[in-house]
């Protein structure tokens, strides 16, 4: 079925009995779906993860990113202030930046050259008066009456959003205080270095994505690569964070300090394997204390499309932006801190192996979605079932449950009507 | 910069030792492909965009053969995926510098890549950066930046390039 066939049928409606435990598969694969998505997602009342502020240390920065499908321009302006806006001439429509970031004065469109300032604003307009009085644009149009869209923009811990709502809720309220602390214990204080980013072109609807990375229940049954070499028989524990509306999610685990007492040594574990298979370089596993607590693994997401991940030393960030329902581009940011010593930024490179699109714990997500995209192609009114830990969305100290993807999906019905 | 026989040879040299190496990964045995290298070796997938940044990350970064090793062994026994494999072809070696029993080397690369039910894609272009060590009538890799020319990847990065 292509999407114009799709959008032909009426929408179906969500089984509403069941909540947020049935997640009907219409709801991955459907163009109308993706219409209603970016009205009140991605264009309403939500905060787009934009850039890092790193990324804007000077006036005249600018990185060129999206939020959901739109094409965003972020800069610095020369008050110092950042500002957002639609890469989009106010003229004809054109794309304002064609590199990816840079330092400039302005962004002139190369098509007419209309010129726009830092903070969005439509301030040129080429042959405004005509050549010798002829021709020149219709008297009475006001510069200021056209320009593409602008974003609010907001910092926390130098994470920089935007949204096109102005009457969004601050970021600080969105996020809570509770993900607002899960954010500054790995950011707060520091000055990020960026290692490297990349994009990721998954083969299936972005909400299949969020919901991976809500799922802490996949983790050890998808990842081998743990298990498989007995890298993780330390006793762990950890627990799920759902935020209020339930858009927001934490997944956590640490070492049980308690309950390794008398036990073999870390190391010493690590090397023996019931599986007969063992890593021959074991400086993959090395790591360092970083955070003033025994938090190995750190999952964070803010509703709708934004990942703060910590896997022992590797710290990354991760924009889920879909490209239509059929597709999604994963943005991975690497970071690492200024204050890094030589040892400590060895380290964290060596654990991006983990991590990214060929990752050893992360290479698997790069292929499920595609299969469930390919299992439910024919079964649009059939659905997911949520079941795990109950019906709920609340936060829990164990990881066996599902209540943070259908903490999304309570989410995303609200801000949707879906 | 050495006479031209010599380089002649070197290129000839260090186009057989690729031909073997995209044999080892597409169509042989990949366990076989840590011994391409040296002990000691750097081993980095990286972009273009980032290499010219000079961003320290890659998307694999390994600076042992064993750590190569542990990737086939992980790959093999530990990740899941679709099964897929990969098709290497390679442009000439062009041998940019000499040093002793050291080279440096750039060659171009197109991999496409078959996955079980879909068809051939092209999966990746770039270059391999390298730095040979000639041992006897052969030579190991000291050092190889694949150097991707996008920076999007499809899907995953499973074998290595």
């Amino acid at each position: 079925m292509n999407a114009s066939e799709k959008v032909s049928q009426a929408r179906p409606e969500w089984p509403t009995e069941d909540g947020a435990s049935r997640v009907p598969y219409w709801v991955f694969q459907r163009e109308d779906v993706a219409e209603i998505e970016r009205a009140r997602l991605f264009n309403g009342p939500v905060w787009n993860f934009l850039t890092l502020e790193v990324e804007l240390e000077n006036a005249g920065d600018f990185v060129a990113v999206d939020a959901g499908e739109t094409p965003v321009i972020v800069t610095r302006g020369e008050d110092g202030e950042l500002n957002a806006f639609e890469n989009r001439c106010a003229h004809r429509g054109s794309l304002l930046a064609l590199e990816d970031r840079g330092n400039v004065k302005d962004f002139t469109c190369v098509y007419h050259a209309w010129r726009h300032s830092l903070k969005g604003d439509l301030v040129g307009v080429a042959f405004k008066r005509g050549i010798k009085r002829k021709g020149g644009i219709a008297d009475g149009f006001e510069m200021s009456k056209h320009g593409p869209r602008k974003m609010r923009v907001e910092v926390f811990e130098g994470l920089v959003f935007g949204s096109f709502d102005p009457d969004v809720e601050s970021l600080k309220d969105y996020l809570g205080e509770e993900i607002s602390q899960r954010i500054t214990r790995v950011l707060g204080g520091r000055k990020p270095v960026i290692l490297g980013n990349y994009i990721q072109v998954l083969p299936n609807n972005w909400k299949l994505y969020v919901e991976n990375t809500k799922d802490s229940y996949h983790a050890s049954i998808l990842h081998t690569f743990f298990t498989t070499f007995e890298l993780n028989k330390l006793s762990q524990k950890g627990g799920i964070v759902v935020s209020k509306n339930g858009g927001h999610h934490v997944s956590h685990s640490s070492v049980d300090a308690a309950a390794e007492k008398g036990k073999d040594t870390y190391k010493e574990q690590k090397i023996r394997s019931d599986s007969d298979l063992s890593l021959s370089d074991t400086s993959l596993l090395e790591n360092f204390k970083e955070f003033g607590d025994d938090t190995t693994l750190q999952i964070l997401s803010v509703f709708p499309n934004f990942v703060l991940q910590q896997i022992q030393n590797s710290i990354a960030v991760r924009t889920i932006l879909p490209k239509g329902p059929d597709s999604m581009h994963l943005k991975w940011t690497y970071v690492g801190f200024e204050e890094d010593t030589p040892k400590q930024r060895k380290i964290r490179l060596k654990q991006s192996n983990l991590i990214g699109p060929g990752g050893y714990v992360s290479m698997e997500d790069g292929c499920i979605g595609g299969f469930v995209r390919r299992g439910t192609i024919g079964s649009p009114d059939d659905s997911a079932v949520l079941a795990m830990g109950g019906y709920g969305i609340e936060t829990s100290d164990d990881r066996i449950t599902e209540a943070s993807i259908r903490g999304f999906w309570t989410e995303y019905r609200a801000k949707t009507g879906l | 910069m050495s006479n031209l026989t010599q380089i002649r040879d070197l290129t000839s040299l260090i186009a057989m030792v690729q031909g073997r190496y995209v044999h080892t990964i597409d169509d042989g045995d990949c366990h076989e492909w840590p011994d391409f290298f040296v002990d000691d070796c750097f081993y980095k997938i990286i972009s273009a965009d980032n290499y010219a940044r000079n961003m320290e990350a890659g998307l694999m970064w390994m600076d042992s053969k064993a750590m190569l090793h542990d990737r086939i062994l992980s790959l093999l026994e530990a990740n899941v995926y679709e099964r897929h494999s990969y098709r290497h072809i390679l442009g000439q070696p062009f041998i940019t510098s000499v040093e002793g029993d050291e080279l440096e080397s750039e060659t171009s690369f197109m991999v496409a890549r078959i996955t079980r039910e879909g068809p051939t894609d092209l999966f990746v272009t770039g270059r391999y950066v390298d730095r040979y060590r000639v041992i006897d009538d052969d030579a190991k890799l000291v050092t190889r930046i694949v150097v991707l020319d996008s920076n999007q990847i499809d899907t995953l990065l499973g074998f290595p390039l």
